[in-house]
């Protein structure tokens, strides 16, 4: 018996199974507001990283002349108060804060995934040591766990562009021990199972065992989480820099610019400063969210409604 | 300490006594990771006051004890806990417990009002879209669901300010009461009740998402099972079946989910109250935070944590006490 063997084993019921992408791609097709979804969240992709090389007026930083003018035709959503071109800017804007939750989501699932399967395999102190931290973590409230790190970057003055990466970072600690807890709970039921029992007889090391049988087994789930994580993490980053206390100026995310709104008469009177990346951020998170919910129901049945 | 580690079943009373262990720990560990959050941050409030002698700002902070070791400030401010001395705050010259006694009923009468309507409206939209499921009732649910879950609350609070308050001049901009205002009675209270319209809506709509869910997944869950599929056999009225077998079973995960929103309660909305301006504990953390009033914070960071991990408590006791189950495992 050979490896491959064993792997075919843990993809469980059909061994004829092509692979779990394609078979997903492949359900995942059928759903009209999933694919919707998914088609708008490429078109927001383009939009973001492609976007400013089609505009004239990405190069351009401050231009005195063209101060808060409303929307035109040489300027679709109008300009900011330094003469920027909003809409280049919400294309700019909209790169951090993509990046931004993308990576906290994969800082989370690697450090959820590692310390959840570690837990779960080795049960006892590793365990307990674990879980205990997970619990500690999700005992504090979110919300001011997040402020009081910005805060503390803010006190360190941390170099803005510096900064948003230690923004994925804060985001991720307080995403894992979730994650955690859902990977331990997939791997104590896996580890039972009689694939687990043939890595046995096959003196497999423990590495070996959790990384190429016990984790792969876990992806289905994780890829679900894994969309809905990014969601929210859009959504945390927004509200942190809206606050001031995460990706702050020069650096632009479309939480931050709504921070103009912050200003009175930029709330009243120039709307399309504020309103476009507000919208920006709710047309992004409910399409994940909607994307997110389509590939439970092909990946997840037992979760199906 | 046997009972811990016994893999049979338990009494109520032993689970209890079990989990309320297992939170000790737990607690004593927030306590220090929330005390050592705060003695990283560099400086203090005798720093944000630059019209101080650099000599007056070193007697400060002996009175004070910035000076002394972390692991000694910690355990100092673990016993004033003990002894009902949870600090005092800087800015407002008070202790702390008076500067939250008085900003947190202002949060708590808006959480638990949003909290109420919330529930009402969930329940109600969850069993009803689920009896109907896949209906236009239903679909229309679900997509509301997403957005509500998708919704940046700032934004959605600037948003309505914008057209409600602003544009069509029908509501108040923000705060509790008008500026230089002097009503009383029920002038007074209605007065109060039109600031809280917007920042209530607002609360409800983003509770009402993921309420409603729950309660619709755990309501067709129990649809499924056999015990309805007997009593719709024995023809009982359908109305019986949903009120009387289904819903009550149905209720049941929701009950420890009402556990969850301990915390909730008396947290204020950070970011609604700064938006709304409403005068309550969201804006007193952030504050203290801007103004590094750090006892305040912490103390109160530090009680959100203990209402959490009671909130915890409570609803797997509730579980266990309702589903046996639980405990047998």
């Amino acid at each position: 018996m050979n490896s491959a063997t064993v792997k075919h084993a843990n993809h469980g019921q059909s061994t004829k199974r092509p692979s779990l992408w394609k078979d997903t791609w492949k359900k995942i097709r059928k759903k009209k507001l999933a694919m919707g979804s998914l088609y708008f969240l490429v078109f927001i992709f383009l939009f973001c990283f492609i976007g400013p090389f089609l505009s004239p007026y990405a190069g351009q930083s401050v231009n005195s002349a063209i101060i808060n003018q409303p929307p035109s035709s040489l300027h679709w959503m109008g300009t900011d108060k330094f003469g920027r071109d909003v809409l280049t800017r919400l294309m700019l804007a909209g790169r951090i804060s993509l990046t931004v939750g993308l990576a906290s989501m994969v800082i989370s699932i690697i450090l959820g995934s590692a310390l959840g399967a570690i837990s779960g395999y080795y049960r006892g102190l590793p365990d307990t040591i674990i879980m205990r931290l997970a619990d500690v973590l999700m005992s504090i409230p979110g919300l001011p766990l997040l402020l009081l790190m910005g805060a503390l970057l803010s006190e360190l003055k941390v170099e803005p562009e510096y900064r948003i990466y230690l923004v994925m970072l804060m985001l991720s600690f307080v995403g894992w021990p979730g994650l955690a807890r859902l990977v331990r709970g997939e791997i104590l039921t896996f580890r039972e199972q009689a694939f687990m029992k043939a890595t046995e007889v096959l003196g497999l090391k423990d590495r070996r065992k959790i990384f190429s049988h016990l984790l792969p087994n876990t992806v289905p789930l994780l890829i679900v989480v894994a969309t809905l994580n990014v969601a929210g993490a859009i959504l945390s980053e927004s509200a942190l820099s809206f606050l001031g206390l995460g990706v702050v100026p020069p650096a632009a995310s479309w939480g931050n610019m709504i921070d103009s709104a912050n200003s009175l008469i930029d709330f009243q009177q120039r709307p399309w400063l504020w309103v476009p990346p507000g919208f920006a951020i709710f047309l992004t998170v409910i399409s994940i969210n909607l994307l997110g919910d389509g590939l439970r129901d092909v990946l997840d049945p037992k979760m199906k409604q | 300490m046997l009972l811990l580690f016994s893999d049979g079943g338990f009494t109520l009373k032993e689970y209890i006594i079990r989990r309320v262990l297992i939170s000790i720990p737990i607690l004593i560990g927030t306590s220090f990771l929330i005390f050592y959050l705060f003695a990283l941050l560099p400086g203090d409030y005798v720093d944000s006051n630059p019209s101080l002698t650099p000599q007056r700002a070193a007697e400060l902070r002996e009175f004070y004890g910035f000076n002394e070791p972390v692991i000694k400030r910690y355990f100092n401010w673990i016993a004033g806990i003990f002894h009902g001395d949870l600090g005092f705050s800087f800015q407002y010259q008070q202790p702390v417990t008076k500067v939250i006694n008085q900003f947190i009923w202002n949060s708590f009468i808006v959480s638990i009002i949003s909290l109420v309507i919330t529930w009402i409206i969930a329940l109600i939209t969850g069993v009803y879209s689920a009896m109907k499921q896949y209906s236009i009732f239903d679909s229309f649910v679900t997509f509301f669901v997403f957005a509500a879950m998708s919704i940046p609350s700032f934004f959605i609070g600037l948003l309505l300010i914008k057209i409600f308050a602003i544009d069509m001049n029908l509501l108040p901009v923000g705060g509790m009461i008008d500026v230089g205002s002097n009503t009383t009675g029920l002038a007074h209270y209605v007065e109060i009740g039109r600031h809280m319209i917007l920042p209530v809506f607002i609360l409800v709509l983003l509770g009402t998402g993921s309420l409603t869910r729950y309660v619709r997944t755990s309501m067709l869950e129990v649809v499924r099972q056999d015990y309805i599929r007997t009593a719709r056999a024995k023809g009982l009225k359908e109305s019986k079946i949903i009120f009387k077998h289904a819903l009550k079973n149905a209720l049941l995960p929701c009950i420890t989910l009402l556990a969850f929103e301990l915390p909730a309660l008396f947290s204020g909305a950070i970011i609604i109250e700064q938006v709304f301006n409403w005068p309550g504990i969201g804006q007193v953390q952030l504050e203290s935070l801007n103004n590094r009033d750090y006892p305040v914070l912490m103390t109160f960071t530090m009680f959100l944590s203990f209402l959490t991990i009671l909130g915890n408590l409570f609803a797997d006791v509730a579980y266990a006490a309702v589903d046996p189950r639980i405990r047998l495992k």
